[in-house]
């Protein structure tokens, strides 16, 4: 095997910190290379570097790409050369079709009008090779994501791409979409393509990588072969620690129903005659953790949506009690004030305001609660988001901070804050750590179980399957809008979820 | 995101710890648009040989801007909350008209009108916010058909003529200054200091008073901020500041006592900024209005009502554009077909001058007043210098692209 790129000793800084502190990465021809480490660890920041984003000169140390030296201004010059980057936000413009997505900035056309027919032709041959059977003029609005990951991945091989660098890429996909995601990159392997991985997931990355880099604090800890290689050894490696266990121990014992959904029905907020959620049935009790499983696009989100306020959908109908008694949850003030939660999946454009302060965002859903006649007691507020602070660890240097500036884990901590500031009997949860790196995890795993220890309860919806069996009590498993069965804890496996969504 | 989280962090860091420097980076924001303001008043002070800063014209230069500023004060309520109102000079321009007729045409009681005024203001409003608001209609659009409906509106209310002049007690709204409470016995005694003709104490006085409270807040609130182990702005920028201030605010109360004392306006215009600088800083719905702005659904889904928040804020803007009206009314003693005409863009440029964000959830009452009295002393500046209408609209013009292009610049270079 040849090696294909080389980055030595790479230092980046920042104003007061160091980024990259002498970091180096050799990938091989025709590898799959993973890169992991917890967040902050100068994964992407590498790949920045590496993609041209930070143009060279902007850092120390050198690149060595097919055996010289590659001085990228930017990220057009590392796409000449093959060096392909697919960001964890997805690049596509929802407005256009799949093929005008594929060759956007790189037309097929003559004298600058395109040539629809060897678009569209040229489409349909990558799409075949990614395996997404979609017509090349659908628009990329109506895909799901992980459909949309797969139009990255058409557009990325037809630039002839050399190095496939992934980042995060199967973070909002479901469990076989990931996997599908992750066959073909090893059939891309086989038609000779390199890529690098960056994850999370260890499972995955054990599933395809050949080569394992660790980094850690900016630094790289280890390069070793995937083989062999132990989750266990990933984790201790990315922590520094050992984590023996990945969810925290758990005593519970539930007590009497708390929240009881009966026979909640949602049509689609646009097409009128689809129903989304159908009849669905469901309670949890007080100290209890209850986890919804599904794939994707299985209407776990709208359902809880739907019960948090009518947020989702029209013509909704079944009833929502609280201790035995009916709720009128018909908007979103009378859903926090009956005692109902809802942590949304994407704390970032449905969680939070980004641009303000912790402080702002911990009391955004009860500021009648630190206010009196209207006005704002800012030292109550103050005194709010330190005490929540300081409850469930997040790590910052003042709540003043503005929580763009956190990493992930953090934020959904401030998310968790806010939601309890609104004193909530039930808490939905909506992928709580989603796109959060392992320690962190942990961490909302033990906040969770105390919400459980204090009596609340906690419906947990997850598309990662070993932490809703590494948490819950109860697993409601949901198909296509219904809720199709439900296992204790004891009774419930990987095999036997997945089992009852197939046979539905 | 990694990289971004470190790259803050690390700034964090080197803001407590650096003070001074890191504290002015981070705030060069605010200490640019009144350093501007101070270079662009001595610039013209110097050119203009001492007439920018004469008694008559700093009178002058508060009268002529008030209407501005009325209106910027509902307007960065509008921009904060996400959209933008460009109906505010016509609908400015139809009260005006409106209150012309009522009152020379019909001879309706002033009271009667300025109720009757505000209420039709808060009504159109009202009704352009509610097809944002609940129809989800991009404001840009609801706003470019009001101006044109008002616009329409006045002229045919007005019958294409000049209707004028007010009666004397309508005029004082915005031409009349407050009397001196003071004896005058005190007056004649400045008037012996200051070598001036007569001194009203009461404006005098106001202009101390001010400033004594602004300090003692600013103090106070530092000392709290401390308490709870707040970044501070370091304590030499706290006091060139306030004396900056304060200083300020004598100097423009000295002149105009040794005028006519306190316009109407002033006061008028110093209420409703305290009032709204509160509002929006210190009361649930300011709150509300910067997390609509910031994020509309996270806001949404912490059960806030999004859609009335919305709506209120183009209510407010009609009322607020309806005083403007009558100030304005007041002030040219008639109301014209032709009042109003542009002026939304010069109170929109002080809203982005004054550090606004067009994107929503940013931007400080005190910036946008700022911001109206740069274009205002920019407007009377040439003015007086004699530059022709071509060249200050090009001057405006670039100044408002440089203050947005300063932002872009400063926020790029932060995050």
């Amino acid at each position: 095997m040849t090696t294909l790129l080389e980055m030595r000793k790479i230092t980046k800084e920042f104003p007061g910190v160091k980024a990259l502190d002498e970091v180096s990465l050799k990938v091989q021809k025709g590898e799959i290379h993973a890169v992991c480490g917890e967040n902050g660890a100068g994964k992407s920041t590498l790949m920045k570097v590496l993609s041209g984003v930070y143009p060279a000169g902007s850092f120390e140390g050198e690149i060595l790409y097919e055996g010289e030296p590659a001085n990228f201004r930017n990220i057009l010059d590392s796409e000449k050369r093959g060096i392909i980057i697919i960001h964890q936000e997805l690049a596509l413009v929802p407005q256009l079709s799949i093929a005008e997505n594929i060759f956007l900035g790189n037309e097929r056309a003559s004298n600058g009008v395109i040539d629809w027919r060897e678009t569209n032709r040229r489409t349909e041959e990558l799409l075949s090779k990614v395996g997404l059977r979609e017509a090349p003029t659908t628009l990329v609005d109506s895909i799901g994501v992980g459909k949309q990951q797969l139009v990255e991945i058409a557009k990325a091989l037809s630039k002839d791409v050399k190095l496939l660098i992934l980042d995060e890429p199967t973070a909002a996909l479901q469990e076989n979409d990931s996997r599908k995601l992750l066959d073909l990159m090893l059939e891309l392997k086989a038609q000779g393509v390199t890529s690098i991985i960056i994850s999370h997931k260890l499972g995955e990355v054990r599933y395809v990588a050949d080569t394992v880099t660790v980094i850690r604090d900016g630094t790289t800890v280890s390069t070793l072969p995937a083989k062999g290689l132990s989750e266990d050894d990933i984790v201790r490696d990315m922590v520094g620690r050992d984590m023996t266990h990945r969810f925290p121990e758990h005593a519970r014992t539930p007590g009497d129903i708390l929240m009881e959904v009966e026979d909640w029905t949602v049509w689609h907020p646009e097409h009128k005659e689809r129903r989304v959620i159908k009849n669905a049935s469901f309670n949890v009790r007080a100290g209890e953790v209850v986890g919804i499983a599904g794939l994707m696009g299985s209407g776990r989100t709208e359902l809880a949506m739907s019960i948090f306020g009518r947020s989702y959908g029209r013509n909704i109908s079944g009833t929502v009690k609280l201790k035995g008694q009916p709720v009128d949850v018909s908007n979103v003030p009378r859903a926090i004030k009956a005692g109902i939660s809802y942590v949304t999946e994407d704390r970032k454009s449905l969680g939070l305001v980004l641009d303000e302060p912790i402080r702002f965002n911990t009391t955004l859903a009860n500021l009648e609660a630190v206010s009196s006649g209207g006005v704002l007691n800012r030292n109550e507020e103050t005194r709010i988001a330190e005490h929540y602070r300081e409850a469930l660890a997040t790590r910052t240097p003042s709540v003043f901070q503005k929580v763009v500036n956190l990493s992930g884990g953090n934020q959904q901590k401030v998310v968790l804050a806010k939601w309890l500031f609104t004193s909530p009997e039930v808490l939905i949860l909506d992928e709580p750590t989603r796109g959060i790196d392992v320690g962190a995890k942990y961490e909302i795993y033990t906040i969770i179980n105390d919400l459980a220890a204090q009596g609340k309860g906690v419906v947990m919806i997850s598309s990662e399957m070993p932490e809703l069996l590494g948490m819950c009590d109860r697993i409601y498993v949901m198909n296509e809008g219904a809720l199709v069965g439900e296992l204790t804890a004891a009774e419930a496996s990987q095999e036997r979820i997945m089992s009852l969504i197939v046979n539905e | 995101m990694d990289s971004a989280n470190i790259e803050h962090s690390s700034s964090d860091a080197s803001g407590s710890s650096k003070g001074v420097a890191a504290y002015l980076a981070s705030h060069l924001r605010e200490y640019g648009l009144l350093l501007a303001l101070i270079v662009i008043m001595a610039f013209f002070q110097i050119v203009t040989e001492g007439t920018l800063l004469r008694a008559v014209n700093v009178t002058n230069l508060l009268l002529q801007n008030s209407y501005i500023i009325i209106m910027a004060l509902g307007m960065l309520v509008v921009i904060v909350s996400g959209n933008i109102d460009l109906s505010v000079g016509s609908v400015m321009g139809f009260v005006g008209a409106l209150a012309a007729v009522m009152i020379v045409n019909y001879d309706i009681s002033i009271y009667a009108t300025i109720v009757v005024c505000l209420i039709v203001g808060g009504l159109v409003g009202a009704a352009q916010g509610y097809w944002v608001a609940y129809w989800k209609i991009p404001s840009f659009i609801v706003t470019l058909a009001g101006m044109l409906v008002f616009r329409g509106l006045s002229l045919w209310l007005l019958e294409g003529q000049s209707v004028g002049p007010f009666p004397r007690e309508f005029q004082i709204v915005a031409n009349g200054f407050v009397p001196d409470i003071f004896p005058a016995g005190i007056g004649e005694f400045f008037a012996g200091i200051f070598d001036a003709r007569k001194v009203n104490v009461l404006a005098l006085f106001a202009g101390v008073a001010a400033a004594i409270i602004i300090f003692w807040m600013g103090s106070r609130q530092r000392a709290r901020n401390k308490a709870y182990g707040i970044e501070d702005e370091p304590s030499s920028f706290f006091i060139a500041r306030n004396v900056i201030v304060a200083a300020a605010l004598i100097f423009i109360t000295y002149k105009l006592s040794t005028f006519r004392g306190l316009p109407n306006v002033l006061i008028t215009m110093g209420v409703l900024t305290i009032i709204y600088a509160f509002i929006t800083s210190s009361t649930v719905i300011g709150r509300r209005i910067y997390a609509l702005g910031g994020n509309a659904k996270a806001a949404k889904l912490s059960g806030i009502k999004t859609e009335r928040l919305t709506f209120l804020a183009f209510t407010n803007m009609g009322i607020l554009a309806a005083a403007a009206g009558l100030v304005f009314a007041a002030r040219l003693n008639t109301a014209t077909p032709k009042a109003g005409f542009g002026l939304e863009l010069d109170v929109i440029a002080a809203v982005f001058i004054g550090g606004a964000s067009m994107s929503g959830g940013v931007g400080t009452i005190i910036g946008a007043v700022v911001g109206a009295f740069l274009m205002g002393v920019l407007n009377n500046g040439m003015s007086i210098m004699g530059i022709g209408i071509d060249y200050q609209q090009m001057i405006k013009g670039l100044v408002l692209l440089a203050a947005v292009i300063f932002d872009v610049y400063n926020k790029q270079k932060q995050g």
